[in-house]
Protein backbone atom coordinates (compact mmCIF):
# COMPACT_ATOMS: atom_id res chain seq x y z
CA UNK A 1 0.00 0.00 0.00
CA UNK A 2 1.38 3.84 -0.65
CA UNK A 3 0.39 6.79 0.33
CA UNK A 4 -1.24 7.27 -3.29
CA UNK A 5 -3.70 5.13 -2.13
CA UNK A 6 -4.93 7.19 0.68
CA UNK A 7 -4.37 11.08 -0.15
CA UNK A 8 -3.20 13.17 -3.18
CA UNK A 9 -0.98 16.09 -3.09
CA UNK A 10 0.34 19.22 -4.79
CA UNK A 11 4.46 20.76 -4.34
CA UNK A 12 4.85 24.20 -4.59
CA UNK A 13 8.05 26.20 -4.69
CA UNK A 14 9.23 29.36 -2.86
CA UNK A 15 13.16 30.55 -3.02
CA UNK A 16 15.24 27.12 -2.02
CA UNK A 17 12.21 25.71 0.05
CA UNK A 18 9.70 23.20 -1.56
CA UNK A 19 6.10 22.21 0.29
CA UNK A 20 3.97 19.20 -0.17
CA UNK A 21 0.16 19.62 0.48
CA UNK A 22 -0.91 15.91 1.47
CA UNK A 23 -4.55 15.83 1.08
CA UNK A 24 -6.67 12.71 2.85
CA UNK A 25 -9.12 11.22 0.11
CA UNK A 26 -11.48 9.70 3.38
CA UNK A 27 -11.46 12.44 6.17
CA UNK A 28 -11.73 9.32 8.65
CA UNK A 29 -8.15 8.47 7.41
CA UNK A 30 -6.86 11.69 8.28
CA UNK A 31 -5.79 10.35 12.08
CA UNK A 32 -4.08 7.37 10.77
CA UNK A 33 -1.88 9.45 8.27
CA UNK A 34 -1.51 11.68 11.25
CA UNK A 35 0.60 9.11 12.95
CA UNK A 36 2.48 7.72 10.47
CA UNK A 37 3.57 10.48 7.89
CA UNK A 38 5.99 12.38 10.48
CA UNK A 39 7.77 15.35 9.38
CA UNK A 40 11.07 12.46 9.90
CA UNK A 41 9.73 10.22 7.39
CA UNK A 42 9.41 12.60 4.87
CA UNK A 43 13.24 13.62 5.33
CA UNK A 44 14.18 10.42 5.59
CA UNK A 45 12.47 9.61 2.17
CA UNK A 46 13.42 12.48 0.53
CA UNK A 47 17.27 12.20 2.15
CA UNK A 48 19.76 13.54 -0.86
CA UNK A 49 17.73 16.61 -1.88
CA UNK A 50 16.20 17.98 1.72
CA UNK A 51 19.59 19.48 3.40
CA UNK A 52 17.41 21.78 6.03
CA UNK A 53 14.72 20.43 7.99
CA UNK A 54 11.38 19.56 7.42
CA UNK A 55 8.27 20.86 9.42
CA UNK A 56 4.56 19.47 9.08
CA UNK A 57 1.47 21.84 9.55
CA UNK A 58 -2.13 20.18 10.15
CA UNK A 59 -5.22 21.15 8.87
CA UNK A 60 -7.46 19.50 10.91
CA UNK A 61 -10.72 21.11 9.34
CA UNK A 62 -9.46 19.76 5.73
CA UNK A 63 -8.68 16.66 6.52
CA UNK A 64 -5.02 17.81 4.84
CA UNK A 65 -1.39 18.30 6.02
CA UNK A 66 1.59 20.65 4.79
CA UNK A 67 5.00 19.87 4.60
CA UNK A 68 7.26 22.37 4.05
CA UNK A 69 11.19 21.44 3.04
CA UNK A 70 13.59 23.51 4.11
CA UNK A 71 17.37 23.96 1.35
CA UNK A 72 15.26 21.37 -0.99
CA UNK A 73 15.59 22.62 -4.40
CA UNK A 74 19.54 22.82 -4.87
CA UNK A 75 19.24 26.44 -4.08
CA UNK A 76 16.15 27.04 -5.82
CA UNK A 77 14.64 27.68 -9.30
CA UNK A 78 17.28 30.55 -10.41
CA UNK A 79 20.05 28.83 -9.60
CA UNK A 80 19.33 24.92 -9.80
CA UNK A 81 20.41 22.87 -12.29
CA UNK A 82 18.00 20.44 -11.79
CA UNK A 83 15.96 19.50 -14.98
CA UNK A 84 12.58 20.45 -13.05
CA UNK A 85 14.10 23.22 -11.04
CA UNK A 86 10.51 24.02 -9.12
CA UNK A 87 10.43 20.78 -7.58
CA UNK A 88 6.96 20.40 -9.40
CA UNK A 89 7.17 16.31 -9.94
CA UNK A 90 8.02 16.04 -6.08
CA UNK A 91 4.70 15.43 -4.99
CA UNK A 92 4.37 12.54 -7.12
CA UNK A 93 7.21 11.19 -5.69
CA UNK A 94 5.67 11.31 -1.98
CA UNK A 95 2.58 9.49 -3.33
CA UNK A 96 4.73 6.52 -3.51
CA UNK A 97 5.79 6.69 -0.16
CA UNK A 98 5.26 2.91 1.46
CA UNK A 99 2.17 2.83 4.31
CA UNK A 100 1.85 -0.31 6.80
CA UNK A 101 -1.07 -1.79 5.43
CA UNK A 102 -1.48 -4.07 8.90
CA UNK A 103 -1.76 -0.92 10.91
CA UNK A 104 -4.11 0.56 8.10
CA UNK A 105 -5.96 -2.17 8.58
CA UNK A 106 -6.26 -2.29 12.64
CA UNK A 107 -7.06 1.21 12.24
CA UNK A 108 -10.01 1.30 10.05
CA UNK A 109 -11.58 -1.96 12.64
CA UNK A 110 -10.99 0.39 15.33
CA UNK A 111 -13.19 3.18 13.78
CA UNK A 112 -16.04 0.51 13.79
CA UNK B 1 -22.08 50.90 -10.79
CA UNK B 2 -20.80 51.08 -7.68
CA UNK B 3 -23.87 51.77 -5.66
CA UNK B 4 -26.50 49.40 -4.29
CA UNK B 5 -24.49 46.35 -5.59
CA UNK B 6 -25.07 42.94 -3.90
CA UNK B 7 -22.73 40.65 -5.43
CA UNK B 8 -19.32 40.84 -7.22
CA UNK B 9 -18.38 38.39 -9.51
CA UNK B 10 -14.46 38.31 -10.48
CA UNK B 11 -13.11 36.53 -12.60
CA UNK B 12 -9.40 35.30 -12.49
CA UNK B 13 -7.91 35.26 -16.36
CA UNK B 14 -4.49 34.16 -16.07
CA UNK B 15 -2.18 32.22 -13.95
CA UNK B 16 0.86 32.87 -15.32
CA UNK B 17 2.17 35.02 -18.16
CA UNK B 18 1.73 32.37 -20.90
CA UNK B 19 -1.60 30.95 -19.67
CA UNK B 20 -3.99 30.44 -22.10
CA UNK B 21 -6.18 33.21 -23.42
CA UNK B 22 -9.42 31.31 -24.68
CA UNK B 23 -10.83 30.66 -20.83
CA UNK B 24 -10.56 34.61 -20.25
CA UNK B 25 -12.53 35.10 -23.19
CA UNK B 26 -15.41 32.93 -21.91
CA UNK B 27 -14.55 34.86 -18.65
CA UNK B 28 -15.63 37.41 -20.22
CA UNK B 29 -18.26 36.39 -22.22
CA UNK B 30 -20.30 34.37 -20.05
CA UNK B 31 -19.14 35.08 -16.78
CA UNK B 32 -21.18 37.70 -15.74
CA UNK B 33 -17.75 39.24 -14.22
CA UNK B 34 -17.50 42.66 -12.66
CA UNK B 35 -13.42 42.55 -12.95
CA UNK B 36 -11.28 40.64 -15.20
CA UNK B 37 -8.15 40.08 -13.57
CA UNK B 38 -4.70 38.65 -14.71
CA UNK B 39 -1.82 37.25 -12.57
CA UNK B 40 1.61 37.36 -14.80
CA UNK B 41 3.96 37.74 -12.95
CA UNK B 42 6.65 34.93 -11.46
CA UNK B 43 9.16 35.54 -8.71
CA UNK B 44 12.04 36.07 -11.38
CA UNK B 45 10.17 37.75 -14.35
CA UNK B 46 10.12 41.36 -13.16
CA UNK B 47 13.78 40.67 -13.35
CA UNK B 48 14.16 39.33 -16.60
CA UNK B 49 11.76 42.09 -17.81
CA UNK B 50 14.20 45.10 -16.52
CA UNK B 51 16.78 43.82 -18.33
CA UNK B 52 14.37 44.18 -21.38
CA UNK B 53 13.27 47.86 -19.95
CA UNK B 54 17.04 48.68 -20.09
CA UNK B 55 17.57 47.48 -24.15
CA UNK B 56 14.26 49.21 -24.85
CA UNK B 57 12.74 51.79 -22.53
CA UNK B 58 9.89 51.10 -24.25
CA UNK B 59 9.24 47.96 -23.22
CA UNK B 60 9.51 45.63 -20.01
CA UNK B 61 6.05 44.83 -19.83
CA UNK B 62 4.84 41.50 -20.11
CA UNK B 63 5.23 39.92 -23.42
CA UNK B 64 1.74 38.68 -23.96
CA UNK B 65 0.11 41.67 -22.67
CA UNK B 66 -0.64 43.01 -26.49
CA UNK B 67 -2.41 39.34 -27.91
CA UNK B 68 -4.29 39.19 -24.35
CA UNK B 69 -5.61 42.91 -24.28
CA UNK B 70 -6.60 42.41 -27.85
CA UNK B 71 -8.87 39.38 -27.39
CA UNK B 72 -10.22 41.00 -23.83
CA UNK B 73 -10.89 44.21 -24.64
CA UNK B 74 -13.76 44.72 -26.66
CA UNK B 75 -15.59 42.50 -24.83
CA UNK B 76 -14.77 43.78 -21.44
CA UNK B 77 -15.58 47.14 -22.89
CA UNK B 78 -19.18 45.90 -24.04
CA UNK B 79 -19.99 44.25 -21.19
CA UNK B 80 -18.59 47.17 -18.64
CA UNK B 81 -16.05 44.98 -17.54
CA UNK B 82 -13.05 46.71 -15.60
CA UNK B 83 -9.44 45.34 -16.09
CA UNK B 84 -7.14 44.86 -12.92
CA UNK B 85 -2.90 43.16 -13.84
CA UNK B 86 0.31 42.84 -13.01
CA UNK B 87 1.32 42.84 -16.51
CA UNK B 88 3.08 45.88 -16.25
CA UNK B 89 6.13 44.09 -14.79
CA UNK B 90 8.89 46.68 -15.04
CA UNK B 91 7.54 49.65 -16.84
CA UNK B 92 3.72 50.15 -16.20
CA UNK B 93 4.07 53.34 -17.77
CA UNK B 94 4.62 51.54 -21.54
CA UNK B 95 2.32 49.06 -20.72
CA UNK B 96 -0.23 51.59 -20.01
CA UNK B 97 0.69 53.64 -23.42
CA UNK B 98 0.56 50.54 -24.84
CA UNK B 99 -2.72 49.33 -23.73
CA UNK B 100 -4.48 52.98 -25.42
CA UNK B 101 -2.10 52.32 -28.36
CA UNK B 102 -4.29 48.67 -28.76
CA UNK B 103 -7.74 50.50 -27.85
CA UNK B 104 -6.98 53.22 -30.51
CA UNK B 105 -6.64 50.19 -33.20
CA UNK B 106 -9.85 48.36 -31.57
CA UNK B 107 -11.81 52.40 -32.27
CA UNK B 108 -12.39 52.82 -28.88
CA UNK B 109 -13.75 55.88 -27.91
CA UNK B 110 -13.26 55.93 -24.03
CA UNK B 111 -11.13 54.48 -21.69
CA UNK B 112 -8.67 55.25 -18.91
CA UNK B 113 -6.01 53.24 -18.39
CA UNK B 114 -4.40 53.92 -14.32
CA UNK B 115 -0.49 52.48 -14.22
CA UNK B 116 0.67 52.03 -10.20
CA UNK B 117 4.39 52.47 -9.64
CA UNK B 118 6.30 52.23 -6.57
CA UNK B 119 7.16 48.50 -6.27
CA UNK B 120 11.02 49.63 -8.06
CA UNK B 121 13.11 50.40 -5.17
CA UNK B 122 16.29 50.28 -6.84
CA UNK B 123 17.10 53.61 -5.83
CA UNK B 124 16.58 52.95 -2.06
CA UNK B 125 19.07 49.52 -2.59
CA UNK B 126 21.71 51.86 -3.90
CA UNK B 127 21.33 54.49 -0.76
CA UNK B 128 20.93 52.12 1.87
CA UNK B 129 22.07 48.45 2.23
CA UNK B 130 20.11 45.93 3.89
CA UNK B 131 20.50 42.27 4.87
CA UNK B 132 19.51 39.29 2.28
CA UNK B 133 17.41 37.02 4.10
CA UNK B 134 18.06 33.63 2.38
CA UNK B 135 22.46 34.29 2.37
CA UNK B 136 21.97 36.57 5.80
CA UNK B 137 24.57 38.91 3.69
CA UNK B 138 24.18 42.30 3.27
CA UNK B 139 23.75 43.39 -0.37
CA UNK B 140 27.13 45.16 -0.85
CA UNK B 141 28.92 41.69 0.16
CA UNK B 142 26.87 39.85 -3.01
CA UNK B 143 29.65 41.42 -5.91
CA UNK B 144 27.24 40.76 -8.23
CA UNK B 145 25.43 43.49 -11.01
CA UNK B 146 22.43 44.11 -9.40
CA UNK B 147 19.62 44.26 -11.91
CA UNK B 148 16.33 44.76 -10.42
CA UNK B 149 14.36 45.48 -7.13
CA UNK B 150 10.75 45.23 -6.49
CA UNK B 151 9.05 45.61 -3.20
CA UNK B 152 5.41 43.75 -3.32
CA UNK B 153 2.90 46.28 -3.04
CA UNK B 154 -0.23 45.60 -1.78
CA UNK B 155 -3.92 46.60 -2.12
CA UNK B 156 -3.76 50.42 -1.46
CA UNK B 157 -2.58 51.65 -4.60
CA UNK B 158 -5.28 49.56 -6.97
CA UNK B 159 -7.90 50.58 -4.88
CA UNK B 160 -6.77 54.42 -4.98
CA UNK B 161 -6.97 53.55 -8.90
CA UNK B 162 -10.33 52.57 -9.05
CA UNK B 163 -11.45 55.52 -6.52
CA UNK B 164 -9.98 57.92 -9.89
CA UNK B 165 -12.48 55.72 -12.23
CA UNK B 166 -9.70 53.32 -13.87
CA UNK B 167 -11.18 51.01 -16.70
CA UNK B 168 -7.46 49.26 -16.69
CA UNK B 169 -5.70 49.20 -13.77
CA UNK B 170 -2.04 47.95 -14.74
CA UNK B 171 0.71 47.70 -11.87
CA UNK B 172 4.13 46.02 -11.52
CA UNK B 173 4.94 43.70 -8.45
CA UNK B 174 1.93 43.26 -6.01
CA UNK B 175 1.05 40.52 -3.88
CA UNK B 176 -0.40 38.45 -5.96
CA UNK B 177 -3.92 38.02 -3.99
CA UNK B 178 -4.25 41.82 -3.69
CA UNK B 179 -4.74 42.37 -7.45
CA UNK B 180 -7.80 39.98 -6.71
CA UNK B 181 -8.95 41.80 -3.52
CA UNK B 182 -8.44 45.41 -4.23
CA UNK B 183 -12.10 45.31 -5.96
CA UNK B 184 -14.28 44.40 -3.34
CA UNK B 185 -12.16 46.78 -0.55
CA UNK B 186 -13.77 49.67 -3.69
CA UNK B 187 -16.55 47.93 -4.11
CA UNK B 188 -17.74 47.78 -0.40
CA UNK B 189 -16.13 49.86 1.04
CA UNK B 190 -14.79 47.51 3.79
CA UNK B 191 -12.29 48.30 6.40
CA UNK B 192 -8.61 48.31 5.41
CA UNK B 193 -7.65 47.72 8.84
CA UNK B 194 -9.65 44.65 9.40
CA UNK B 195 -7.54 41.46 9.95
CA UNK B 196 -10.61 39.15 9.42
CA UNK B 197 -12.21 40.41 6.10
CA UNK B 198 -8.72 41.10 4.58
CA UNK B 199 -7.78 37.74 5.73
CA UNK B 200 -10.97 36.26 4.11
CA UNK B 201 -9.98 38.11 1.04
CA UNK B 202 -6.75 36.95 0.88
CA UNK B 203 -7.70 33.24 0.90
CA UNK B 204 -10.22 34.32 -2.11
CA UNK B 205 -7.32 35.90 -4.03
CA UNK B 206 -4.95 32.64 -3.28
CA UNK B 207 -7.34 30.70 -4.69
CA UNK B 208 -8.01 32.56 -7.83
CA UNK B 209 -4.83 33.48 -8.67
CA UNK B 210 -3.32 30.47 -10.41
CA UNK B 211 -6.18 30.34 -12.63
CA UNK B 212 -7.02 26.89 -13.64
CA UNK B 213 -5.47 25.04 -11.07
CA UNK B 214 -8.67 25.84 -8.71
CA UNK B 215 -10.78 24.30 -12.02
CA UNK B 216 -9.02 21.04 -12.04
CA UNK B 217 -6.01 22.16 -14.18
CA UNK B 218 -2.42 20.59 -12.22
CA UNK B 219 -4.58 18.46 -10.56
CA UNK B 220 -6.33 15.84 -12.68
CA UNK B 221 -4.94 12.34 -13.16
CA UNK B 222 -6.32 9.28 -14.73
CA UNK B 223 -7.30 7.21 -11.79
CA UNK B 224 -9.15 8.85 -8.77
CA UNK B 225 -8.74 12.44 -9.90
CA UNK B 226 -10.17 12.60 -12.93
CA UNK B 227 -12.32 15.79 -14.42
CA UNK B 228 -14.77 16.32 -17.77
CA UNK B 229 -13.36 18.00 -20.52
CA UNK B 230 -9.51 19.05 -19.56
CA UNK B 231 -9.19 20.09 -23.17
CA UNK B 232 -12.13 22.95 -22.57
CA UNK B 233 -10.89 23.89 -18.68
CA UNK B 234 -12.79 26.71 -17.51
CA UNK B 235 -11.52 29.44 -15.33
CA UNK B 236 -12.35 30.41 -11.90
CA UNK B 237 -14.86 33.10 -10.96
CA UNK B 238 -15.33 34.63 -6.85
CA UNK B 239 -18.76 35.70 -6.50
CA UNK B 240 -18.33 37.91 -3.07
CA UNK B 241 -21.28 39.54 -1.45
CA UNK B 242 -21.36 42.77 0.95
CA UNK B 243 -21.38 40.81 3.93
CA UNK B 244 -18.60 38.88 3.49
CA UNK B 245 -19.38 35.30 1.75
CA UNK B 246 -17.40 33.87 -0.21
CA UNK B 247 -18.04 31.60 -3.09
CA UNK B 248 -15.64 30.13 -5.96
CA UNK B 249 -17.35 29.22 -9.03
CA UNK B 250 -16.47 29.01 -13.29
CA UNK B 251 -18.27 29.50 -16.10
CA UNK B 252 -21.12 26.66 -16.65
CA UNK B 253 -20.46 24.36 -19.84
CA UNK B 254 -16.57 24.92 -19.34
CA UNK B 255 -14.10 21.85 -18.79
CA UNK B 256 -12.53 20.55 -15.31
CA UNK B 257 -14.46 21.56 -11.89
CA UNK B 258 -14.42 22.59 -8.92
CA UNK B 259 -14.43 20.58 -6.00
CA UNK B 260 -13.61 21.11 -1.89
CA UNK B 261 -10.36 18.85 -3.02
CA UNK B 262 -9.16 21.24 -5.92
CA UNK B 263 -9.77 24.29 -3.52
CA UNK B 264 -7.66 22.27 -0.90
CA UNK B 265 -4.86 21.26 -3.03
CA UNK B 266 -4.79 25.41 -4.23
CA UNK B 267 -5.06 26.43 -0.95
CA UNK B 268 -1.85 25.28 0.23
CA UNK B 269 -0.02 25.85 -3.12
CA UNK B 270 3.15 27.74 -2.64
CA UNK B 271 2.33 27.97 1.04
CA UNK B 272 4.38 27.49 4.56
CA UNK B 273 2.70 27.90 7.84
CA UNK B 274 -0.87 27.87 6.97
CA UNK B 275 -1.51 30.42 9.97
CA UNK B 276 0.63 33.05 9.03
CA UNK B 277 0.37 33.47 5.40
CA UNK B 278 2.47 36.52 5.22
CA UNK B 279 1.36 39.93 2.91
CA UNK B 280 1.76 43.36 2.61
CA UNK B 281 -1.99 43.72 4.09
CA UNK B 282 -2.38 41.30 6.71
CA UNK B 283 -0.76 38.31 7.98
CA UNK B 284 -3.58 35.55 6.89
CA UNK B 285 -4.48 32.84 8.85
CA UNK B 286 -5.59 29.25 6.97
CA UNK B 287 -5.70 27.21 9.61
CA UNK B 288 -9.37 27.22 10.06
CA UNK B 289 -10.85 27.31 6.56
CA UNK B 290 -13.33 24.67 5.63
CA UNK B 291 -14.89 24.23 2.21
CA UNK B 292 -18.63 23.55 1.54
CA UNK B 293 -20.23 22.40 -1.45
CA UNK B 294 -23.07 24.68 -2.66
CA UNK B 295 -23.87 23.47 -5.89
CA UNK B 296 -21.98 21.42 -8.97
CA UNK B 297 -18.88 23.90 -9.16
CA UNK B 298 -19.49 26.19 -6.49
CA UNK B 299 -17.66 25.59 -3.12
CA UNK B 300 -18.18 28.22 0.07
CA UNK B 301 -15.46 29.20 1.77
CA UNK B 302 -15.11 29.53 5.32
CA UNK B 303 -13.46 30.28 8.14
CA UNK B 304 -9.97 32.72 6.85
CA UNK B 305 -9.27 34.81 9.20
CA UNK B 306 -6.15 36.97 9.90
CA UNK B 307 -4.17 39.30 12.70
CA UNK B 308 -2.33 42.60 11.98
CA UNK B 309 0.06 43.73 9.08
CA UNK B 310 3.87 43.21 9.90
CA UNK B 311 4.31 46.70 8.61
CA UNK B 312 6.98 45.46 6.49
CA UNK B 313 7.47 44.62 2.15
CA UNK B 314 9.13 42.40 1.00
CA UNK B 315 11.46 43.48 -2.13
CA UNK B 316 12.67 40.89 -4.59
CA UNK B 317 16.85 41.64 -5.65
CA UNK B 318 17.54 40.30 -8.35
CA UNK B 319 20.99 40.25 -9.95
CA UNK B 320 23.45 38.06 -12.65
CA UNK B 321 25.02 35.29 -11.12
CA UNK B 322 26.67 33.83 -14.23
CA UNK B 323 25.39 30.98 -16.52
CA UNK B 324 24.46 27.89 -17.23
CA UNK B 325 25.69 25.79 -19.99
CA UNK B 326 23.75 22.31 -20.44
CA UNK B 327 24.21 19.58 -22.93
CA UNK B 328 21.57 16.05 -23.33
CA UNK B 329 21.86 12.95 -25.19
CA UNK B 330 19.98 9.93 -25.35
CA UNK B 331 20.42 6.06 -25.26
CA UNK B 332 18.10 3.52 -26.36
CA UNK B 333 17.89 -0.46 -26.47
CA UNK B 334 20.87 -2.63 -26.31
CA UNK B 335 22.93 -1.73 -22.73
CA UNK B 336 21.29 1.67 -23.21
CA UNK B 337 21.03 2.36 -19.08
CA UNK B 338 25.51 1.38 -18.90
CA UNK B 339 26.09 3.25 -22.40
CA UNK B 340 24.17 6.40 -21.18
CA UNK B 341 26.27 5.56 -17.48
CA UNK B 342 29.36 5.61 -19.49
CA UNK B 343 29.32 8.57 -21.69
CA UNK B 344 28.39 10.30 -18.08
CA UNK B 345 31.62 9.12 -16.80
CA UNK B 346 33.43 10.27 -19.82
CA UNK B 347 32.37 13.51 -19.49
CA UNK B 348 32.72 13.48 -15.30
CA UNK B 349 36.38 12.72 -15.61
CA UNK B 350 36.28 15.89 -18.46
CA UNK B 351 35.01 18.54 -16.24
CA UNK B 352 37.11 17.48 -13.37
CA UNK B 353 40.36 17.63 -15.49
CA UNK B 354 38.57 21.54 -16.65
CA UNK B 355 38.76 21.87 -12.61
CA UNK B 356 34.57 23.00 -12.40
CA UNK B 357 33.69 22.72 -9.21
CA UNK B 358 31.27 19.82 -8.24
CA UNK B 359 28.79 22.11 -6.90
CA UNK B 360 28.28 23.91 -9.79
CA UNK B 361 28.31 20.19 -11.76
CA UNK B 362 24.67 18.17 -12.32
CA UNK B 363 24.99 14.51 -13.42
CA UNK B 364 21.59 13.23 -14.61
CA UNK B 365 20.08 10.22 -16.14
CA UNK B 366 16.44 11.17 -17.80
CA UNK B 367 14.41 8.12 -17.35
CA UNK B 368 16.31 6.73 -14.27
CA UNK B 369 16.90 9.60 -11.73
CA UNK B 370 16.70 13.30 -13.30
CA UNK B 371 13.27 14.34 -11.03
CA UNK B 372 14.03 12.53 -7.62
CA UNK B 373 18.09 11.11 -7.27
CA UNK B 374 16.33 9.35 -3.92
CA UNK B 375 13.65 7.25 -6.62
CA UNK B 376 15.89 5.63 -9.39
CA UNK B 377 13.96 3.32 -10.81
CA UNK B 378 14.79 0.17 -12.54
CA UNK B 379 17.25 0.47 -15.59
CA UNK B 380 15.60 1.62 -18.33
CA UNK B 381 15.80 0.82 -21.68
CA UNK B 382 15.37 4.61 -23.49
CA UNK B 383 18.11 6.83 -21.56
CA UNK B 384 18.85 10.19 -21.50
CA UNK B 385 22.25 11.89 -19.98
CA UNK B 386 21.89 15.90 -18.90
CA UNK B 387 24.58 17.31 -17.72
CA UNK B 388 24.30 20.90 -16.26
CA UNK B 389 26.68 23.20 -15.13
CA UNK B 390 26.57 26.85 -13.43
CA UNK B 391 30.13 28.92 -15.26
CA UNK B 392 31.13 32.36 -14.76
CA UNK B 393 31.77 32.85 -18.72
CA UNK B 394 29.09 32.67 -21.52
CA UNK B 395 32.03 30.68 -23.17
CA UNK B 396 32.43 28.28 -20.50
CA UNK B 397 28.48 27.91 -20.27
CA UNK B 398 28.64 26.91 -24.18
CA UNK B 399 31.68 24.48 -24.07
CA UNK B 400 29.10 21.77 -21.62
CA UNK B 401 26.64 21.74 -24.40
CA UNK B 402 29.64 21.06 -27.13
CA UNK B 403 31.34 18.32 -24.88
CA UNK B 404 27.68 16.60 -25.06
CA UNK B 405 27.07 16.94 -28.67
CA UNK B 406 30.74 15.45 -29.15
CA UNK B 407 29.37 12.38 -27.79
CA UNK B 408 27.76 11.88 -31.54
CA UNK B 409 31.88 11.04 -32.81
CA UNK B 410 34.02 10.72 -29.41
CA UNK B 411 31.17 8.80 -27.23
CA UNK B 412 30.27 5.20 -26.31
CA UNK B 413 28.34 3.81 -29.57
CA UNK B 414 24.71 5.14 -30.63
CA UNK B 415 24.18 8.42 -29.08
CA UNK B 416 21.41 10.09 -30.46
CA UNK B 417 19.50 13.28 -30.18
CA UNK B 418 21.89 15.77 -28.88
CA UNK B 419 20.82 18.62 -27.77
CA UNK B 420 22.56 22.34 -26.05
CA UNK B 421 21.48 25.31 -24.53
CA UNK B 422 22.91 28.07 -22.62
CA UNK B 423 21.15 31.20 -20.55
CA UNK B 424 22.24 33.53 -17.91
CA UNK B 425 21.54 32.88 -14.60
CA UNK B 426 19.38 35.86 -13.12
CA UNK B 427 18.99 35.19 -9.03
CA UNK B 428 16.44 36.59 -6.59
CA UNK B 429 16.99 36.96 -3.25
CA UNK B 430 14.60 38.97 -0.77
CA UNK B 431 14.54 41.45 2.00
CA UNK B 432 12.41 43.64 4.28
CA UNK B 433 11.79 47.40 4.13
CA UNK B 434 9.78 49.64 6.19
CA UNK B 435 6.25 49.99 4.42
CA UNK B 436 6.59 53.58 4.04
CA UNK B 437 10.16 53.58 2.33
CA UNK B 438 8.34 53.06 -0.97
CA UNK B 439 6.68 55.88 -2.69
CA UNK B 440 3.55 55.23 -4.52
CA UNK B 441 2.65 57.15 -8.16
CA UNK B 442 -0.59 56.44 -10.36
CA UNK B 443 -0.28 57.68 -13.73
CA UNK B 444 -3.57 58.17 -15.43
CA UNK B 445 -3.56 57.56 -19.57
CA UNK B 446 -6.65 58.33 -20.74
CA UNK B 447 -8.86 57.80 -24.50
CA UNK B 448 -10.86 61.18 -25.11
Amino acid sequence: MILGDLAHSRAGDKGNVSNLSLIVYEESDYEFIKEQITAQKVKTFFKERIKGTVRRFDLPKIAAFNFVLEDSLYGGVTRSLALDPHGKCLSSYFLLMEVDEDAYLIYKKSLQ
Amino acid sequence: MKAGKKNIRIGSGAGFSGDLVEPAIELAKKGSIDYLVFECLAERTIALAQLQKIKNPNKGYDPFLEQRLKAVLPICIKNKIKIISNMGAANPIAAADKIIEIAKELGVKKLKVIAVRGDDVMELVQNKDFVLLESKTPISKLQKQVVSANAYLGINPIIEALELDADIVITGRVADPAIYMAPLFYEFNWNKDDPNILGKATAMGHLLECAGQVCGGYFYDSNKKRIPEPELLGFPIAEVSQDGEFKITKVPKTGGFISKATCKEQLLYEVHDPKRYLTPDVVADFSNISFHEISEDCIKICGATGTLKTGKLKVSLGYKDGFIGEGQISYGGFQAYERATLALSVIKRKLVRLEYNESDTNYELIGFNALSKDHPIGKPEEVRLRVAVRTNTLEEAQSIGQHLEALYTNGPAGGGGAFKSVKEIIAVQSFLIDENEVDIDLTTKSLN
